[in-house]
C-alpha cells in the first residue's frame, strides 16, 4: 500500500542575519492510510517547520533545498501557491492548531468562520452542477451541526451562533477538530493539540481523535513532545532531532526497545521511566553551526570516534525501526 | 523528615471576587477554597493536584499571604499568621516563598538578572552592595548557572534557565517553604528532568519543604512524599503518594489517574472516561461537588458534602460511596 503522506530527504534552510540556518537537514516519514503517526522531538528540532513545509506555508526567507513531499500520489513541492490553496489546504489536508483561542477570530461567530472555509474548500464548493448559494450553505450548516454533535459539543444547533470566548478550552479544541474535518480531508495534521488542556479533557480529546480516524477514514499526523500521549494514541512514531529523522517505526516496538541513543535518552527522562532525573547534557545544536558527523554525538552517552566525523546512514535495528546511528550500520 | 508540621492549615476557606449590586448586577463571590485542612511537615514534598479552576493556585497564594483567607487558621511553625492584613501577613510569612508558573513573566525584561536578584536582598536590608553581589553570584552557581549571568537580561535565557533564575531569586531570601506552581509546565522532557533534579538537590542543600502544585501525574508520582487531590476547592483525597497511586479511592482520583497519559501504552478507552467538562467554580452545590460526573453517585451524595475520613494510615478520602464499596469488598473477602 502506498502511504498517504511520504516525506523524503527533506532539507529546509532559512536565511538569517547570521547566515543560512539549516532547520531541516534530512527528514523522512511515511504515513499509511487510517493510521496515526506521532512526530516527537525537543523544541527547536524542526517539528513546526516540517508541518509548514508539508502544507507549503514556510515563512519568507525559507527555501526547500532538497527532498519531496508526496501526498496522495502528487508531489506537493511542485504545486504553485494558487494550486495549493485551491486543491490541497483545508480541502484535502486539515489542520488542528495548538492554541484554539489564537486560531479563532474573537469578533466573528464560530459558525461564520467555519462556513467561510467550507464555502471555498468543501468537496461541493466547485461542483457546477451541485447546489448553489443558500441551498449549499444550508447543506454546509447541516454538516457542521452533525460534526459538532459527533464532537460532543453541547447544543450543536446554537453553537454556530456563539463567539469563541463563550466556549471552554476543551470545547474550542472540539470546534477546531470539527473545522479540520468539515471539508472531508484525507489527512489531518495536529500540532500539539492537547498541551493546553487538563488531563481529563486531554483524555477525552485523544479518545475522540482515535475514533474519528477510524470513522472518517482519515490519516493523522500528530506532533507532540509528550511520549505519554504518543504511547496512548499513535500507531507509528518518528523521532526528530536537529532536523533529522533519527528513528522511525511502530510505537510499541520503539517504546519497548528504543534503539537510537537520542530516543533512549528522551525516554529515560520521562518520569515514568527515569531512575534519576539527569536529563540529556548539553542542548540541541544551533541550526547555524551543525557539528560534522552525527548531530547527536556531542550529547551522546555512547559516542565513538567515528561518530564525530561520519554522518551515520539509516539502518534497520532489531526492533524493526529505521535508525540513524553507526551502531546499527 | 521531622514529625512536627512547619505549616498547618485549619479549615481554610477563600472567597474570591463578587460584587454588591447597586447600579450594577450583583455577582456572587466564588468559593475558590473550601475548608481545607492540611499539614506540611518539615522536609517533605506535598503535591497539590487537580484540574484548572480547582483552587490549587489560590490555596498557594493564600498560604503565601497574597490572598486573604475568609475563614480558618494558618499556623506557621506553630504560631498563627492568619487574620492579618495582606502586607502584615506577607512579613509574617517571609519564610514562605512562591515560584511562579511563568518564570519569564516574573522577571523584569529591562533589568539585568543581577539587579533583579539583588532587589529582594535590598528590600529585606541584607548587607552592603558588595556582600549582596557575592551572595547573588554564589546563588547563581548553586542553581547551576554561570556567575556572569548576573550581567545578562531575561531574554538571553532559555525556558529551563529562567526556571533556575526564578529559583535563585527566591532562595536568596532563605525561605524554608517553597510553593512551586507548575515548575515544569511547558518544558521539554529533558529540560524538565534537569529542573526536577535541581529541585531535589536544592531541597537537600537548603533544607527546604515543597508544596508542589502540578497536574502532571507522572512527575507527581515520582517526586512527592504525599499527594492531595483537589476538586472544586476541596481536598477530596490525601495520603502518601505510594498509597494514593496504588490504591486511589475517591472516584475523582481514579478517573484522574486513568486519564493521565502514561508510557505503559495503555490505550485510551471509554470505560475510564470522565464525563463532562471541569465544573464552573461559581456553582454552589450543597452536596458532593463531583456528583454530576461521578460514576458511583447516588441520591445521598447530593445532600451534604462528605468530610475527609481515614481509610488507611495517613490516607484520607472524602466520599460516601468509596467507603461503602470498600467495606462491601472487604466483607465479600471475609465471606469468601
Amino acid at each position: 500500500m502506498t502511504p498517504v503522506l511520504s516525506v523524503r530527504g527533506l532539507k529546509v534552510s532559512i536565511r538569517t542575519d547570521e547566515g543560512m540556518a539549516e532547520i531541516l537537514d534530512d527528514v523522512g516519514l511515511e504515513l499509511e492510510r487510517g493510521r496515526i503517526l506521532g512526530v516527537v522531538g525537543e523544541s527547536g528540532c524542526g517539528k513546526s517547520t516540517l508541518i509548514r513545509a508539508i502544507m507549503g506555508i514556510l515563512p519568507r526567507g525559507a527555501t526547500v533545498d532538497r527532498g519531496e513531499v508526496w501526498f496522495e500520489g502528487e508531489n506537493l513541492l511542485a504545486f504553485s501557491e494558487a494550486e495549493l490553496n485551491d486543491q490541497v489546504r483545508s480541502s484535502r489536508i486539515g489542520f488542528i492548531p495548538q492554541d484554539p483561542l489564537l486560531a479563532l477570530n474573537p469578533v466573528f461567530k464560530v459558525g461564520s468562520q467555519m462556513l467561510e472555509v467550507m464555502r471555498w474548500h468543501a468537496p461541493d464548493a466547485k461542483d457546477p452542477g451541485g447546489k448553489r448559494g443558500g441551498e449549499r450553505r444550508k447543506a454546509h450548516v447541516a454538516r457542521l451541526v452533525s460534526l459538532l454533535r459527533r464532537m460532543q459539543v453541547p447544543d450543536p444547533e446554537t453553537a454556530l451562533e456563539r463567539y469563541p470566548h463563550q466556549f471552554s478550552g476543551g470545547q474550542r479544541q472540539r470546534l477546531l477538530i470539527a473545522a479540520a474535518l468539515a471539508c472531508a480531508p484525507g489527512l489531518v495534521i495536529a500540532d500539539e493539540p492537547t498541551t493546553a488542556l487538563d488531563v481529563t479533557t486531554q483524555h477525552q480529546i485523544l479518545l475522540l481523535l482515535r475514533e474519528l480516524v477510524a470513522e472518517f477514514g482519515i490519516s493523522l499526523l500528530f506532533v507532540t513532545h509528550d511520549f505519554g500521549v504518543v504511547a496512548e494514541l499513535c500507531d507509528d512514531l518518528c523521532v526528530i532531532y536537529a532536523g533529522q529523522t533519527v528513528e522511525k517505526g511502530a510505537v510499541q516496538a520503539i517504546l519497548e526497545a528504543p534503539s537510537h541513543p537520542y530516543t533512549r535518552a528522551l525516554l529515560a527522562c520521562h518520569p515514568d521511566r527515569a531512575t534519576t532525573f539527569l536529563g540529556i547534557p548539553g542542548s540541541v545544536p544551533s541550526p547555524l553551526a551543525r557539528p560534522a558527523g552525527c548531530l547527536f554525538a556531542p550529547r551522546c552517552a555512547d559516542v565513538r570516534p567515528l561518530c564525530r566525523t561520519v554522518r551515520p546512514p539509516q539502518a534497520l535495528a532489531g526492533s524493526g525501526a529505521e535508525v540513524r546511528c553507526v551502531q546499527f550500520a | 523528615m521531622t514529625a512536627d508540621p512547619i505549616l498547618m492549615l485549619r479549615d481554610v476557606s477563600v472567597r474570591l471576587g463578587g460584587r454588591k449590586g447597586f447600579l450594577q448586577r450583583t455577582i456572587p463571590p466564588v468559593q475558590a477554597v473550601k475548608q481545607v485542612s492540611l499539614d506540611l511537615r518539615g522536609g517533605e514534598i506535598l503535591s497539590l493536584v487537580g484540574e484548572s479552576g480547582c483552587g490549587k493556585t489560590t490555596l498557594g497564594r493564600t498560604i503565601l499571604g497574597l490572598q486573604r483567607e475568609s475563614a480558618g487558621d494558618i499556623l506557621l511553625e506553630g504560631s498563627t499568621v492568619s487574620g492579618l492584613a495582606p502586607e502584615a501577613a506577607r512579613l509574617a510569612r517571609s519564610i514562605v516563598q512562591y515560584a511562579h508558573q511563568d518564570a519569564g513573566a516574573a522577571l523584569d525584561p529591562w533589568w539585568s538578572i543581577g539587579r533583579t536578584l539583588e532587589e529582594g536582598l535590598k528590600i529585606h536590608g541584607v548587607g552592603n552592595a558588595s556582600e549582596r553581589r557575592d551572595r547573588v553570584a554564589a546563588m547563581l552557581q548553586a542553581v547551576g548557572l554561570d556567575a556572569t549571568s548576573a550581567r545578562r537580561y531575561p531574554h538571553e535565557f532559555s525556558g529551563g534557565q529562567l526556571r533556575r533564575l526564578a529559583l535563585a531569586r527566591i532562595l536568596l531570601l532563605q525561605p524554608r517553604v517553597l510553593i512551586l506552581d507548575e515548575p515544569t509546565s511547558g518544558l521539554d522532557m529533558s529540560v524538565q528532568a534537569t529542573v526536577l533534579n535541581l529541585l531535589l538537590e536544592l531541597r537537600e542543600r537548603f533544607a527546604l519543604t515543597y508544596l508542589f502544585i502540578s497536574h502532571d501525574l507522572s512527575v507527581v508520582e515520582r517526586l512527592s512524599d504525599r499527594v492531595a487531590i483537589m476538586y472544586l476547592g476541596r481536598i477530596v483525597e490525601m495520603g502518601p503518594a505510594k498509597d494514593v497511586f496504588a490504591r486511589p479511592t475517591h472516584p475523582y482520583t481514579r478517573t484522574l489517574l486513568a486519564a493521565a497519559p502514561r508510557l505503559s501504552g495503555r490505550r485510551a478507552s471509554g470505560s475510564s472516561l470522565v464525563r463532562g467538562d471541569p465544573p464552573n467554580p461559581a456553582l454552589v452545590l450543597p452536596g458532593c461537588a463531583f456528583f454530576d460526573r461521578c460514576p458511583l453517585a447516588e441520591a445521598a451524595c447530593q445532600e451534604a458534602a462528605p468530610r475527609l475520613e481515614s481509610v488507611a494510615a495517613g490516607h484520607e478520602v472524602a466520599c460516601y460511596r468509596a467507603f461503602i464499596e470498600q467495606t462491601a469488598s472487604r466483607s465479600v473477602l471475609r465471606h469468601a
